[in-house]
């Protein structure tokens, strides 16, 4: 038993959800009990989904426990199958069902439907929504290519040369993070390495397409919390390569475009050619971050603490962005996912820092404020945490809330993918000249630092003011003499809270009961070295 | 095709003759647990536990909207593997869980453990574990149990069954008192606390309470009204303990709350001239507000789709008060005893519908195309998109929307679509 207050990942079989409701003409019905339609409002409410989401639920209650549930499972299944005319069924229990064990896979099945039906097995008390979208799509395309499987052992013919190369884009889907746009920036990055698009799935696939999976050379792994069970079996069954480098950021985006151009066989140099990493100027990248990031105007990026806590993907990229294209300090790195914690954990090391593998929003939340970062990249959740804690925050991942699917185009992957980062992890920092007026002028009414970012709603005032009193330890804290406490004011409100908990530890380690001007300065000399 | 769901039947049963259309199939609707969104809100010194799965946990941080409190009142014990395979462990697990929540909540004095569809199907025993931890730890906290699953319970029925364990704690009096039943917004209490004062009631009681802890008595001389259509159960519960049902349609509207209060004004002995002289100034303001909202909604049609039970009283306000034409009124369930005064004030000409089977309604609102469908959260843009303007029916809970001074409020609330309708040309 786990005490959960707020969840990072719904169950498994809102994994599956996600991948019938990205698609076009699949229908998933699920055994469950009356209230699981709730998961519908995420679709048509966080993404704006024009259309139900493409699942019947059997709605079984009490009184039908003592037998007659299976019976719905029936009555679902063919339901479904007339009123929808879907080209694959998938069929599956919620976590009630699971608990009753009608079979509903296995019902269907016997039903003898001329349609495909793909019984989902998705253990709901040890799995969670990524690990069950996955596995939905790997079932569902597996059985859809059972008949198309090689020989084990037989050699891939090679293409021909006649023929452009194509690749299947895999792992998007509705409710996850900015796919849509995603997608059609990757789909540009091909065209321009004269590579076709063959399959884009889940997102927008039909139930044929996923038959044509194979008539692709090979894959790219965009979203490998979804994709990589399938990709895997892809690899090992058809001989089809598959990407490793997620194009988030300009120096990954780079080196996506040469992964790419060699499984391809192309010359990667229509897009690399222009590309000269370390350069200033214009003209270095098709991306405008490298020059945005050069000016000097994001001087005052440097060495900004950020805090990263995300699905893998999507957290070790922006890490590596914060790093090597921001100039920021990683002070945090983690996600919610177990699968991917070895990746994560690797990344985190490259940091110098460790990595946090949880889904216990309060021990994230615990985290981000020991870590007193100046920045939050995270999801849905770590908003609320920053909003709480008074600490700017970018989104970059889901769980995503409705402000995170925006009608602009507005990718993260590719080169106009940097260009959004840059300007969405900017946006809710104190722009630089501010920050120095915000310095020089701190006695100012106006420019006192309590002030927020004139772009920024005055809310903002007391939440940071929140913030800081909230880093002051408990009851025990020394006591600040009326010098050190002017003091501790003069230091930037970003770093206060730090500034007081650590003179306030070296204050306790030292016996002191008071902290005077010395006092802090011996502190901070204490833990410079 | 042979449909194994219940065949639609138009009944006619108890006293009100009204034909119902039953139906059974997928609901769109959510369970009990949901309740637990403004019950802890309203009830400042509870925590609610679900024990259930990620599905629960999830569930009502959707239904929530999102997460609006850092470190809210209610949580998910969640179920894992290891729960099920060894029950013992499952309540020791639960035990110690609660002991820690509580550690860290040293506020709380009232622990629901809330039941949920895979507690109930595993036959965890809630009721045992209140039990073994009340030994525990009271009179510091109480724990109380109920069922919020969505095999047992729909969406407001989940407040019922919450406000039920109230029942048996409650002291016996002999006093004469007035128990206003159903959670109200503080605002809205507090509105109606100062009306009843006002017309002489005094020893009014509201259930719930703001705190959990502070259970109110209960006798022959306890005059119940409710104030919320879809707390059957206690009110039973509590007619079996002595006290009288108030009959009158529920305060919503002008008109409705003046129904509503005359109850008790009649049951009190408040003379008519009292009742007019108190409500006369709130009856005239709501109805200025109605007023206003009038010219959006006279004429349009109407079609509700289950959710809170609220909907034969909704549809009576917006009837009779705002003109609307009704289609269909559909509830998740029709309590007679709790809805009898409205029934009796709907047309003859609508469709009254119980239960739900989803395709089947959608049919029926494509067929009908009313001016204004009011659906849930999951149905409301895929109906936009297909040009039905849409009210969701969600707000209608978590707003207030009780009593005169809130009635153009609720009027304006199915105003809204309209309004913004026509603003709108793109």
């Amino acid at each position: 038993m786990q005490l959960t207050l707020w969840t990072y990942e719904g169950p498994p079989h809102i994994g599956a959800m996600r991948v019938a409701s990205s698609m076009r003409d699949l229908h998933y019905v699920l055994h469950a009990p009356q209230g699981d339609t709730y998961a519908d409002l995420l679709f048509t409410m966080i993404e704006r989904q024009d259309r139900r989401p493409p699942v019947t639920y059997t709605t079984f209650q009490a009184r039908d426990l003592g037998g007659s549930t299976a019976e719905l499972v029936k009555a679902a299944v063919a339901e479904a199958f007339e009123r929808f005319h879907p080209a694959a069924l998938l069929v599956g229990d919620s976590c009630t069902a699971e608990l009753i064990q009608d079979q509903s896979g296995a019902l269907a099945a016997g039903m003898q439907l001329p349609i495909p039906v793909v019984a989902l097995e998705l253990p709901a008390y040890s799995k969670k929504e990524n690990w069950g979208a996955a596995e939905t799509f790997y079932h569902l395309a597996r059985t859809l290519l059972a008949d198309r499987v090689p020989a084990p052992g037989a050699a891939r013919p090679p293409r021909d040369p006649a023929r452009r190369p194509r690749a299947n884009l895999l792992g998007p889907t509705v409710l996850g993070f900015r796919c849509r746009d995603d997608v059609t920036e990757i789909r540009r990055l091909l065209d321009a390495l004269g590579i076709d698009v063959n399959v884009v799935a889940p997102l927008g696939a039909s139930v044929d397409d996923l038959r044509r999976l194979p008539d692709a050379d090979f894959n790219i792994d965009l979203y490998p919390e979804v994709s990589r069970t399938l990709t895997g079996w892809l690899s090992r069954s058809f001989g089809m390569p598959a990407t490793r480098t997620i194009p988030m950021g300009v120096g990954a985006t780079r080196d996506f475009i040469a992964e790419v151009a060699a499984l391809a066989g192309v010359d990667p140099s229509p897009l690399l050619g222009a590309e000269t990493p370390g350069a200033a100027g214009r003209g270095a990248s098709a991306s405008r971050q490298p020059w945005y990031a050069r000016s000097v105007d994001s001087t005052y990026l440097t060495g900004k603490r950020v805090f990263i806590f995300a699905d893998a993907t999507h957290a070790i990229a922006a890490a590596r962005i914060a790093a090597e294209e921001m100039g920021f300090t990683v002070v945090g790195l983690g996600c919610y996912a177990r699968d991917f914690a070895r990746d994560v954990r690797e990344a985190a090391a490259r940091y110098g820092v460790e990595a946090l593998i949880s889904d216990d929003y309060l021990e994230v939340e615990k985290a981000i404020a020991a870590a007193a970062p100046e920045l939050v990249l995270g999801t849905q959740m770590e908003r609320h945490i920053a909003k709480r804690l008074g600490i700017a925050c970018a989104v970059i991942s889901s769980p995503i809330h409705v402000q995170d699917v925006p009608a602009r185009y507005s990718p993260v992957y590719g080169f106009e993918g940097a260009n959004v980062l840059f300007d969405s992890w900017v946006h809710p920092l104190v722009m630089g000249l501010e920050e120095h007026l915000l310095q020089m002028f701190r006695d100012d009414f106006e420019f006192n630092d309590a002030a927020p970012a004139s772009h920024l709603p005055a809310v903002a005032v007391q939440t940071m003011a929140v913030a800081e009193l909230g880093m002051s330890d408990a009851d025990d804290a020394p006591a600040w003499t009326a010098d050190g406490e002017r003091e501790l004011k003069k230091i930037p409100f970003f770093v206060r809270g730090k500034a007081r908990r650590n003179t306030e530890s070296y204050a306790r380690s030292r016996g002191l009961s008071t902290i005077t001007v010395e006092t802090l300065y011996d502190a901070k000399a204490h833990f410079a070295r | 095709m042979s449909n194994l769901h219940d065949i639609p039947i138009a009944t006619r049963s108890g006293c009100d003759e009204r034909p119902v259309l039953r139906e059974r199939g997928q609901r769109e609707v959510f369970c009990g647990l949901t309740g637990i969104v403004w019950l802890h809100r309203k009830l400042q010194d509870a925590f609610f536990l679900v024990v259930g799965s990620r599905t629960c946990a999830h569930l009502i941080q959707s239904a929530a909207g999102v997460m609006i409190f850092a470190e809210p009142r209610f949580g998910t014990a969640i179920l894992t593997d290891r729960d099920l395979a060894g029950m013992a462990d499952a309540n020791d697990e639960l035990d110690r869980l609660c002991v820690t929540l509580l550690e860290r909540r040293p506020e709380i004095r009232t622990l629901f453990l809330v039941g949920s569809c895979p507690s109930e199907v595993i036959k965890l025993d809630l009721a045992r574990a209140a039990e073994r931890l009340n030994a525990r730890l009271l009179p510091q906290v109480r724990v109380l149990n109920y069922s919020g699953s969505g095999i047992e319970t729909t969406f407001t029925q989940g407040e019922d069954a919450a406000l039920r364990t109230f029942v048996p704690l409650m002291p016996h009096t002999d006093a004469r008192q007035l128990m206003v039943v159903g959670c109200l917004p503080d605002i809205v209490e507090d509105q109606f606390r100062r009306q009843f004062e006002q017309l002489g009631i005094a020893d009014v009681v509201f259930l719930p309470g703001r705190r959990a802890a502070d259970v109110p008595a209960i006798g022959p001389n306890t005059d119940l009204l409710p104030a919320q259509p879809f707390n059957g159960d206690t009110v039973r519960a509590l007619i079996a303990r002595g006290a009288r049902l108030l009959r009158a349609p529920y305060p919503f509207g002008a008109e409705g709350s003046t129904a509503w209060l005359q109850a008790a004004a009649r049951a009190w002995g408040v003379t008519p001239a009292t009742f007019d002289a108190v409500t006369g100034p709130a009856r005239a303001r709501a109805e200025t507000a109605l007023a206003r909202q009038r010219p959006l909604l006279a004429g349009r049609s109407l079609f509700m789709l289950p959710d809170s039970q609220l909907e034969p009283s909704l549809a009576r306000f917006l009837q009779r008060e705002l003109g609307m034409r009704l289609i269909e009124v559909g509830t998740p369930f029709l309590d007679r005893q709790m809805v009898s005064e409205e029934l009796a004030l709907l047309p003859d000409d609508i469709v009254l519908s119980e239960g739900q089977h989803l395709n089947r309604q959608l049919d029926r609102v494509r067929a009908a195309r009313p001016d204004l469908t009011v659906c849930g959260l999951g149905l409301a843009n895929p109906l936009e998109a297909e040009g039905l303007a849409t009210k969701w029916s969600i707000e209608l809970v978590f707003s207030p929307i009780h009593g005169y001074d809130q009635a153009g409020d609720l009027a304006e609330l199915f105003a809204r679509p309209f309004a913004r309708r026509a603003r709108l040309a793109v």
